[in-house]
């Protein structure tokens, strides 16, 4: 079980993807869990075929446990195939090679979230399948309207325990049907554990908690005039198909991407016991409120190789997904500096947590019209609003500054996608 | 005859798939009631375009902001 995000420790597997004797490739999405921000999917690190499956349905199964077996090609068989265990909450130590998604040697390593403070982190690889330039997935289409969403899982235990699905009220994102939704009704009682959208509140709570109780916050604000942009987006909106439209939102994004190339001490993780550990790859995670509250902040893996309407593209995608449950692992746990937007009305700035092990945050308001001054005359300018949250330990005001104006720079000069 | 509204509410939660379509009201703001995003309302705008041929600029966005707005607006463009 690979790391799920900040402060998730455990999943509950609801579906294997693969079976023993398929052959699998890096990247490749093997199974499905869910966990208290909604299902994830796990894709695995390494090429092989797998051997056995040694976590079943329905396990609840802590970050770390192994979830099967896979033999790379050429190498020994570690032991002989076994049949998969009956679900138990315990998962039993499997034989080597063991492919839980363990990170390739290539560096750098970035680290996935501790579960606690104390607790050294694992590495994780920075990009496990990186995206070609402009690669990034169309929009995966949302489920038929009234179509019912569950897990195989959920579906397989509703047959077995005679429970009718539609007529269930799913409780994971987008209302999808989950095995523990299942559950609760064929014991015809109440949900003994707390809601998942109660868990998710403890998720973010605690990684909201250990952020601003380790992470030594600074803020640096400044508002940028955003006039020209978006003069220039409208224009180039107006002739375009939606398909092909560009959001403020997707520059600001990129602005981001930049600005962390540029100054790489904002784009890494901070690891207690090896300080700041910069990334290669521009990961940057996207916040994503969710209509039932709560938000997810996936991560818009290498997009600093990505064209402004290669991000946009992969925000749709990553939009899409987070509504309908399914984002990826590595998604949740790769990102390398966040972008939390408000959107194109509402407030004008907004200064956020930052999201661990990560040492920056971009925070942007809402487009606001305001008197500016241009070439010595005050004229009407639409402006947004920059705060940059910084971990202390590993930037000051000067880097933090040099960040600003990176973004500032990007933000104010109009160019084709 | 196309029931424009039923289209545009199927849309939306298809959109939106946390949105239970019998809860929509006519009057319904789809960013102030039901809490679409940009992101959201492009998409739908984009199935709009996709199922009935009628491409919604920008600046007409407000005459898609309820379901009764936006039956009006796509009968009149897509007739």
């Amino acid at each position: 079980m690979p790391s799920l995000g900040a402060d998730m420790e455990a999943g509950r597997l609801v579906e294997w993807l693969v079976k023993p004797g398929d052959t699998v490739s890096r990247g490749d999405v093997v199974a499905v869990v869910e966990t208290q921000k909604g299902a994830i999917e796990i894709e695995i690190f390494e090429a092989g075929t797998v051997r056995e499956l040694t976590a079943a349905l329905g396990d609840e199964l802590p970050v770390g446990a192994p979830l099967a077996v896979v033999v790379a090609e050429g190498e020994a068989a570690a032991a002989p195939p076994e049949p998969a265990p009956e679900a138990s909450a315990a998962p039993r130590p499997a034989p080597e090679p063991v492919v839980t998604p363990v990170p390739p040697p290539a560096p750098p390593a970035a680290p996935a979230p501790t579960p606690s403070d104390a607790a050294p982190a694992p590495t994780l690889p920075a990009a496990p399948a990186p995206a070609p330039p402009d690669a990034a997935p169309a929009p995966t289409p949302a489920q038929p309207a009234g179509g019912l969403r569950a897990s195989p899982a959920a579906r397989a235990l509703a047959e077995a325990r005679g429970v009718d699905l539609s007529a269930l009220k799913g409780s994971g994102p987008g209302g999808a049907i989950l095995y523990a939704d299942v559950e609760h009704a064929a014991a015809g009682t109440p949900a003994r554990k707390p809601a998942p959208m109660a868990e998710m509140r403890k998720a973010i709570a605690a990684a909201m908690a250990r952020s601003k109780r380790t992470i030594p916050h600074f803020y640096m604000t400044q508002t940028i005039d955003v006039e020209l942009v978006m003069t220039a987006l409208e224009a180039r909106n107006a002739e375009a198909p939606p398909e092909g439209r560009i959001l403020l939102g997707a520059l600001l994004v990129r602005a981001a991407v930049r600005a962390a190339r540029a100054v790489p001490e904002m784009n890494g993780h901070y690891l207690d016991d090896r300080g700041f550990v910069p990334a290669e790859a521009v990961n940057v995670g996207v916040a994503i409120a969710l209509r039932g509250g709560g938000l997810v902040a996936p991560a818009l893996m290498d997009a600093g190789a990505m064209t402004l309407a290669g991000i946009m593209a992969g925000m749709r995608d990553l939009v899409t997904r987070a509504r309908a449950g399914r984002l990826k692992a590595s998604e949740m746990t790769e990102g390398t500096i966040t972008v939390s937007a408000l959107g194109e009305t509402g407030a004008e700035a907004m200064a956020g947590v930052i999201f661990p092990p990560q040492v920056g945050l971009v925070g942007l308001g809402a487009p606001q019209l305001r008197p500016w001054v241009v070439d010595g005359a005050v004229v009407p300018r639409r402006v947004v609003t920059l705060t940059l949250s910084a971990d202390h330990r590993v930037s000051d005001g000067r880097t933090a500054a040099r960040f600003v104006a990176a973004f500032a720079e990007q933000v104010q000069t109009p160019e084709e996608p | 005859m196309t029931d424009y509204r039923a289209v545009f509410v199927e849309e939306l939660t298809r959109v939106a798939p946390d949105i239970d379509p019998s809860t929509v009201g006519d009057g319904d703001h789809i960013q102030d009631d039901l809490a679409l995003d940009s992101m959201d309302v492009l998409n739908l705008v984009a199935a709009l375009h996709a199922r009935l041929g009628v491409d919604i600029p920008e600046r007409d966005y407000p005459e898609i902001a309820t379901p009764a707005r936006a039956a009006a607006y796509l009968a009149a463009r897509a007739g």
